[in-house]
């Protein structure tokens, strides 16, 4: 489904910020695969899934999706197939646009060829409540309004509804939930696992809170220094602890794992 | 009296349009589109050149066409080349002077004397009175501000408001951002040049310094209008531009009449009270700063 090969990624070359961010990663995921990826503070976590979703194009190596060669795609083409959502809540959305607004922008990915010109109709707007419905937020019911008027958490969950409404071939989930309040990145944890088994989507999740990397999904990844160490599935990850996980790190990182947001219960 | 409204109310629809085109470069692309002054001359003197020529309608088209290529240019020289996107609107603003010149057929000024115009067609099938003109300029200009309302209701016009309110989620949402910006600033411009090609045949001359200032006294209108009408719905903010445009010409009529302001410092009061609208939010912060230092101090020294 996705297979990352051998890529690599240096920031700033040959000045003093120099920073090898990705190196020599290469990673396969299979139709379904629901991965959790965890690491250190600059481990490449992110940078991994920028580079997927084409935020820059790699120095070297390919990056393939369903088979095709998307290396040097531009990011708005990657991202008819390819949805995201990011840590901070309002990257997802357009404040000052209603609910339903930004709901139709997301079902341009669907529309590919449809003429610009095409307004939303009333089928679209049966469509975006029931959606909505789903979410239990009452968002259904405050369609006309803007978006800037909504919580953070409800504002994510919107976001997630508007990566998922057209089922994307690969989810990319960048700690999604941490800026959330825990009740509020509870709901929204849930309605991300119930999408992504309707859809069976492929989905790779960053996160820092190690229960839900062993708990969530069918894989865990470990990321240091730009490489993954750790690529655990099946029944050795089901036997798996959160302690086994720190000294696994510990023995291939030869360090302890250092990120300052990690969750360990 | 009725003369002096009439005319102010012209002027007012007329320029509209510019504050119309503001209102989606500025307010929906957030983007300070310094192309505006040139595209302005652009559209007068392709109308006045065409019109000389003794077709008035095609005059228009041409006036629209040409202020879309200004409008991507400027977009392209942004979105491609990576300008910055007020030094990209002058740019394209400076090249304009000799486009301009050149349409004009290398002369700083076209008259209409006897030649046709749109306002002379309508005069002629006598339909509105003496009120033909503003029945004209109104008409060009609810009906453009109808179709702006329209267009950005649209799939596509979604996709622009979008680029200007949250870019990063429009490159995430398969919204290309350099087609978006493009046809914004093109739709942007062609409204402008509408303007002047409308003005140029309204007053029977294009001149190549029509232009100057257009820009700032667009942004005034467009505040105006906002202060009055708010700034709701995409709706009420066209509503809002148009008004904003008749209110600043009624002003200007009764500063001509009434000489409160010598009408040589029009300009320069225009650039105030633009300024002072746009800093008004930081302004605001900092009184209200200022009113809490006075307050701390005097608690302190209790």
């Amino acid at each position: 489904m996705l297979r990352l090969e051998h890529i690599k990624k240096t920031f700033n070359p040959g000045t003093v910020n120099e920073k090898c961010a990705i190196q020599e990663l290469s990673l396969h995921l299979k139709p379904g695969d629901f991965a959790t990826i965890i690491g250190s503070n600059g481990a490449g976590k992110s940078t991994m899934l920028h580079a997927i979703a084409g935020g820059f194009y790699v120095d070297e190596g390919a990056i393939y999706l369903d088979g095709e060669n998307i290396t040097f795609m531009e990011e708005y083409k990657r991202s008819r197939v390819i949805g995201r959502l990011f840590q901070d809540p309002l990257k997802g959305t357009a404040p000052h646009m209603t609910i339903e607004e930004n709901l139709a922008l997301a079902f341009l990915r669907a529309s590919k060829g449809s003429i610009p010109f095409s307004r939303i109709s009333k089928k679209d707007k049966e469509v975006f409540r029931e959606q909505l419905a789903l979410l239990e937020m009452g968002l259904e019911d405050r369609m006309k309004q803007p978006v800037g008027l909504l919580s953070g958490g409800q504002r994510q969950a919107l976001t997630l509804l508007m990566a998922t409404m057209v089922p994307p071939k690969l989810l990319l989930l960048d700690e999604h939930t941490a800026a959330l309040d825990p009740g509020t990145a509870a709901k929204v944890l849930e309605l991300t696992e119930k999408i992504i088994e309707k859809n069976q989507t492929t989905c790779l999740m960053v996160t820092h809170n190690m229960h839900q990397a062993l708990e969530l999904g069918n894989r865990t990844l470990m990321m240091d220094g730009g490489r993954i160490i750790l690529d655990v599935e099946g029944e050795e990850r089901e036997k798996m602890t959160v302690s086994d996980l720190l000294a696994k790190f510990q023995s291939f990182a030869g360090k302890e794992l250092d990120n300052d947001r990690i969750l360990l219960s | 009296m009725l003369y002096v409204i009439q005319t102010a109310l012209e002027l007012g629809f007329m320029y509209a349009l510019v504050a119309m085109a503001l209102f989606l470069s500025y307010r929906v692309l957030d983007i300070a589109d310094l192309t505006t002054d040139g595209g302005f001359v652009l559209g007068a003197a392709a109308s006045a050149t065409i019109a000389a020529m003794g077709h008035p309608v095609v005059a228009v088209f041409a006036a629209l066409f040409a202020g879309a290529a200004a409008g991507f240019v400027t977009a392209f020289l942004q979105t491609r080349l990576g300008v910055p996107p007020i030094l990209a609107g002058i740019v394209t603003n400076t090249g304009l002077y000799t486009v301009n010149l050149m349409v004009m057929g290398w002369s700083s000024n076209v008259s209409l004397l006897k030649q046709e115009t749109l306002f002379t067609m309508l005069r002629a099938t006598g339909i509105g009175g003496s009120w033909y003109k503003l029945m004209l300029a109104a008409g060009i200009t609810i009906l453009m501000g109808c179709l702006l309302v329209w267009f950005l209701g649209t799939r596509l016009g979604l996709s622009i408001r979008a680029t200007g309110d949250n870019t990063e989620m429009v490159r995430a949402s398969s919204i290309n951002p350099v087609f978006t910006i493009s046809v914004g600033l093109s739709v942007a411009n062609a409204m402008t040049a509408l303007s002047g090609a409308i003005v140029g045949q309204y007053q029977k001359s294009a001149d190549i310094n029509s232009g100057t200032g257009i820009v700032v006294i667009g942004l005034a209108c467009l505040i105006i209008g906002e202060t009055v009408f708010g700034r709701r719905s995409v709706g009420r903010n066209v509503v809002a531009a148009m008004a904003g445009s008749i209110v600043y010409r009624f002003l200007y009529a009764i500063i001509l009449k009434t000489s409160i302001v010598p009408i040589e410092c029009l300009k320069l009061v225009t650039a105030i009270v633009v300024a002072l609208a746009i800093a008004s939010p930081s302004l605001r912060d900092w009184a209200a700063l200022e009113k809490r230092k006075i307050h701390s101090d005097k608690r302190g020294g209790r």
